[in-house]
């Protein structure tokens, strides 16, 4: 990837992390922390990654992607209105009554989201089923799918680390958003999920740790998994929770708690300065 | 006449209706149980054990339907029902996806294996998700052509079969229609409405009613949801007195379901045969006979009933 296509995402992504905050301020609720530290996976598969055409969202040779992690919505509303599929002015009836944009993802009212999530544990499941799905079908689509490292305590995930290793579903693609905090803290205190890369390992799956917030690397480690056989892929990415938003960063308040309009702002101002000097860059 | 248990037909039904390629059946590791490794026989290509992971199974299922397939999830109704509820419910019911959930070895006919896995809840369970479909067959012949509505209809069905082989109270050239009650036989004192296996003891209770001069209507509900209201209200007017039977709790069950329709339409005594309690080791007879799942006991219960018309 070049340095132009880097800048390009980097301000697409920062976008999609405005329009998380604003559906999360227009609500007055919902989750701004860990949707801040996906956006930038979410560009990238959306942007670079996945085959999707926000005027067909229902192609059935389209690449899947399940956000397991169901509760950062606002991240994936955020990339799926930048990618057209709808206008980005709804993102305002986030979570509203007249609104289609429940506060978790719901496929069949949301285009472009391929699976309804919100109770952790069961998105990778289904992801699994999709990948199934392609294979009996000799079909040469991929699936993704996002868990949050908390949600790794869902005994059910581990039911899908089995599942998915022993039909060897290499077009099945895992990110764990290796943020370190769920909603009581500190996941190694709440109920250490560590080593995850181990676990998984040991469960069959070919393991892969990197940056989520560098475009070419989590490229790269895509690219490795699409290569890689006979088995699933997990690529756990070393997140910051509430990326990019200075008094969001690395604390677990801000997991599920919206801004009020002070904060807002201030929170908008710094993602405009982002855009602004990633947009003066040569 | 012959007898054979309704997990039986489900297994027979899977490879009979199962050629449409997009059938996949999915088992967790209860497949000798039930009777899905005949189509795993059939169609080896297209069945998925899942190993012992029933929440998950629900969830891969959902995946399957969310990319075309007819995805039927089995595993015994304790666990479909019981376990992977909230998956059912989320990932099937919310979604509204083409998951078709054969749950067999419901109700206390299981018999030996005891309360663990008698499971009597799962009507009121699957009843409470809105769009689901539940289905509880009363014979081999209903259970096939139940199998084949599930796979004619778009979206999720609940399918409730039994570990026991019953006899058929239906003829071969029998209609199944989704959704529609069966009159099996009339009459004008009272009406017992029964589901499943307890179909086969309200006709013998008939007969036992017709010694006492008794003229009684028996019809049978195959699906508990959507409910076939007209029928109910229509023998709730012409009849005056409804009894009805299952193999299930009293609560949230078909009981409750009729209960439902006659009191919005038109209030009749309605008496309730089912079970109040969990269940228990011991032969299915026995089990029958302590429960109070019987031809005896419904007959006395119509009697009770037309005591309380007004
Ligand atoms: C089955 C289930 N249990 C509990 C919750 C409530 N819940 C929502 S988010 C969350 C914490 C998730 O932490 P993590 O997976 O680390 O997410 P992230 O840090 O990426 O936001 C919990 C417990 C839920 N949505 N689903
Ligand atoms: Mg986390």
């Amino acid at each position: 990837m070049d340095k132009k296509r880097v800048k390009e995402l980097s301000i697409i992504a920062n976008k999609v992390r405005k329009n998380a905050l604003t559906a999360v301020y227009s609500a007055a609720s919902g989750h701004p922390g860990g949707s801040l530290s996906i956006a930038d996976l979410l560009t990238l598969l959306y942007f670079e990654v996945m085959n999707v055409d926000p005027k067909n969202p229902k192609d059935e040779n389209r690449d899947r992607f399940v956000l397991s992690k169901g509760h950062c919505a606002p991240a994936l509303y955020g990339v799926l209105a930048e990618k057209g599929f709808f206008p980005v002015a709804d993102i305002k009836g986030f979570r509203h009554i007249d609104s289609y944009l429940q506060g978790h993802p719901d496929m069949n009212k949301v285009p472009g989201v391929d699976m309804s999530t919100g109770s952790l544990g069961q998105g990778i499941s289904v992801a699994g089923g999709m990948a199934l799905a392609a294979k009996l079908d000799n079909k040469s689509y991929r699936v993704y799918s996002v868990l949050g490292d908390g949600e790794l305590e869902e005994g059910q995930v581990w039911e899908q680390a089995m599942f998915a290793a022993h039909y060897k579903l290499d077009n099945l693609t895992a990110f764990v958003d290796n943020n370190g905090l769920q909603i009581d803290g500190d996941v190694s205190k709440v109920m250490n999920p560590n080593p995850i890369d181990e676990k998984f390992r040991a469960f069959g799956w070919h393991v892969i740790i990197t940056d989520a917030h560098d475009f070419e690397k989590l490229l790269s480690a895509i690219e490795e998994a699409k290569a890689t056989k006979g088995k699933p892929t997990v690529i756990i990415m070393k997140s910051v929770k509430g990326k990019n938003v200075s008094f969001m960063e690395n604390n677990a308040g801000w997991h599920g708690s919206a801004p009020n309009k002070e904060q807002y702002e201030q929170a908008v101002s710094e993602l405009d300065a982002k855009i602004a000097e990633l947009e003066a860059m040569a | 006449m012959a007898k054979r248990a309704t997990r039986e037909s489900y297994g027979a039904a899977l490879v009979k209706y199962g050629a449409n390629e997009n059938i996949v059946v999915l088992d967790a590791d209860l497949s000798k149980s039930t009777k899905t490794d005949m189509f795993k026989a059939a169609y080896p290509d297209r069945f998925i054990n899942m190993g012992i992971a029933e929440s998950n199974m629900m969830c891969v299922a959902a995946g399957l339907a969310a990319s075309g397939k007819i995805a039927f999830a089995s595993t015994f109704a304790m666990f479909a029902a019981g376990r992977a509820f909230e998956q059912v419910r989320n990932s099937i019911g919310y979604t509204h996806l083409n998951v078709k959930i054969g749950a067999t070895h419901a109700g206390i006919s299981v018999g030996e294996d005891g309360a663990s896995h008698q499971c009597l809840e799962d009507v009121a369970l699957m009843r409470s998700i809105p769009g689901m479909v539940v289905i509880n067959p009363a014979d081999d012949i209903e259970a096939q052509l139940a199998v084949k509505a599930a796979i004619e209809h778009e979206g999720p069905v609940y399918m409730r079969f039994g570990r026991l082989a019953v006899e058929d109270v239906n003829s071969e050239d029998y209609q199944f229609e989704l959704g529609k009650g069966v009159m099996l036989a009339d009459g004008k004192d009272a009406s017992i409405i029964a589901t499943g296996l307890m179909v086969g003891e309200a006709l013998k209770a008939r007969e036992l009613l017709k010694a006492d001069g008794l003229d009684v209507r028996v019809i049978n509900i195959h699906t508990i949801k959507p409910i076939d209201a007209d029928i109910i209200e229509k023998a709730a007017k012409e009849t005056g007195a409804i009894v009805t039977a299952e193999e299930h709790y009293i609560m949230g069950g078909l009981g409750s379901a009729v209960a439902e329709v006659v009191c919005a339409t038109h209030p009749v005594p309605v008496k309730i045969i089912g079970t109040d309690r969990f269940g228990k080791s011991g032969k299915p007879a026995q089990l029958f006979e302590e429960y109070g799942l019987t031809a005896a006991n419904i007959a006395d219960k119509v009697k009770e009933a037309i005591s309380l018309k007004r």
